[in-house]
């Protein structure tokens, strides 16, 4: 019921009505909700018909940016936790 | 990356490898908990998603979900499902909701039952879809139930200002959208449940802002993280709350920074406030009566309130549950659904006995279809 989905701002007509792109999916929206301009090209949040809100591309971006991060110091993390186990194995055969 | 795609918004939030990554972060930092955590996520869309994506077993066991009453159709008493069903049996009446309360049961009967009798009742897309439906019907009443917290609010002011700017007569409002602090304060006031944490969901707060969540960190001592639906933001959501609780803080912080502000949409709150106002009393399903939990419409807007138009035929004593259905109990955090003996026997998707497993974001409905009973 909460829900809410990202869309792309593709024309905006004179009723104040917008046609949004929803993952290809095309729809109308109403932009009455919206307090700020919004243009073609913008990210806004969809739910029930209406735009509730613009979505910010920099902190969207900055929160994937976190995320790469963390991915990459747990790889890391985990690559040295696998060679920590070879060094201390005393079972092994060869040199 | 440095420009934005619509994909990224989707599968970003959702990646695999990245979920896994940062569930092992928290699994790391949460060792260092003095207690363990016991996390109410307040809205059903939140408990959908830790089902769906299965986090709470990629989790320490020493944080733990507390589902909350965040599911605007599982709250809806009987006796208010039971007004939907009079007003759609009014003589020369469309009777128009939103999705999932279609299906709920009443006291006796439920709109698809009332339907499939030859009823005229529409579950719409959009509340905005009302408005050619009162003009392709003169002749008839048509009665949107208007359902919703308030993420879904606006949308309902936003058709009552068409309504008056175009002069139309025939449409009229039932208005149960309700509130999620005074649900939460009522929960925390009943004491029960052990809940040392709140994750709050962000559409809410694109709406009414953050500022909604402010005085929980003080009054009740728990960290409040208003949180996005997509796994990666729950997940990162739980990294901000272990983090608070390991640094002895306790404050309200927004983790879904790409839409909540602390103000919300000032627009949409001044639409809100000029068409409804707060409701003395309104009874939620399983919690009881919560003063100034709900909204009303005004008395300016009388002539469109289908609760005065109609107050003679709606009945007014609330109703229980069936004794053997715990949604009540599941509401205020003091039950899972597997712990009600007909989860999934007697009361399943199909053929519910509670509203919490006819929605979609009721917890009975996520356990039903992502945990293997």
């Amino acid at each position: 019921m909460c829900l809410s989905i990202p869309s792309k701002i593709i024309e905006i007509d004179e009723d104040n009505m917008a046609t949004v792109d929803t993952m290809g999916i095309k729809r109308q929206v109403s932009l009455d909700l919206m307090a700020d301009e919004v243009g073609i090209g913008d990210y806004i949040l969809i739910h029930v018909g209406f735009a509730m809100n613009r979505i910010d591309e920099a902190e969207a971006l900055q929160s994937l940016e976190t995320y790469k991060e963390i991915l990459e110091a747990m790889e890391e993390e985990e690559r040295r936790q696998v060679v920590e186990s070879d060094d201390n194995c005393d079972n092994r055969s060869g040199a | 990356m440095s420009e934005l795609r619509l994909k990224d918004l989707y599968d970003g939030f959702r990646d695999p490898e990245t979920i896994r990554a940062l569930a092992r972060r928290i699994t790391e930092e949460a060792k260092t908990l003095k207690e363990p955590l016991y996390i109410m996520e307040v809205c059903g869309g939140h408990t959908h998603t830790i089902m769906k994506y299965g986090l709470k077993q990629l989790l320490p066991k020493n944080i733990d979900f507390i589902h909350g009453p965040g599911c605007p159709v599982c709250i809806m008493p009987k006796e208010r499902i039971d007004h939907a069903i009079v007003l759609a049996q009014v003589e020369n009446a469309i009777l128009l909701t939103l999705g999932d309360m279609i299906r709920v049961p009443g006291s006796k009967s439920s709109l698809s039952v009332e339907r499939a009798k030859g009823y005229d009742i529409r579950a719409l897309y959009s509340p905005m879809d009302a408005i050619k439906i009162a003009l392709e019907n003169p002749d008839k009443k048509v009665i949107f139930f208007a359902i919703g917290f308030e993420t879904t609010t606006p949308m309902t002011a936003a058709l009552l200002a068409q309504v008056e700017k175009r002069g139309i007569t025939n449409l009229y409002f039932h208005i149960n959208h309700v509130l999620v602090p005074p649900a939460v304060d009522a929960i925390m006031a009943d004491g029960q449940a052990k809940i040392n944490a709140f994750i709050g969901p962000a559409h809410v707060s694109v709406i009414s802002g953050a500022k909604i969540y402010l005085p929980l960190p003080k009054k009740y001592s728990t960290p409040v993280v208003v949180s996005g639906f997509e796994p990666l933001d729950v997940l990162e959501s739980i990294l901000m709350i272990v983090r608070q609780k390991n640094e002895n803080r306790c404050e309200m912080e927004i983790q879904y920074t790409r839409s909540v502000t602390l103000e919300g949409n000032i627009k949409a709150q001044t639409m809100i406030a000029k068409f409804m106002k707060p409701r003395d009393h309104f009874r939620w399903r399983g919690i009881g009566d919560i003063l100034d939990s709900a909204l009303e419409l005004r008395e300016e807007y009388a002539a469109y309130d289908a609760e005065k138009i109609f107050a003679d035929i709606l009945p007014t004593e609330p109703i229980d549950d069936h004794k053997l259905c715990i949604c009540g109990t599941i509401l205020k955090g003091l039950a899972k659904p597997n712990d009600c003996k007909v989860f999934g026997s007697a009361c399943t998707p199909n053929k519910p006995m509670g509203s919490c497993m006819v929605s979609s974001e009721g917890a009975c409905n996520a356990y039903y279809r992502y945990a293997e009973v």
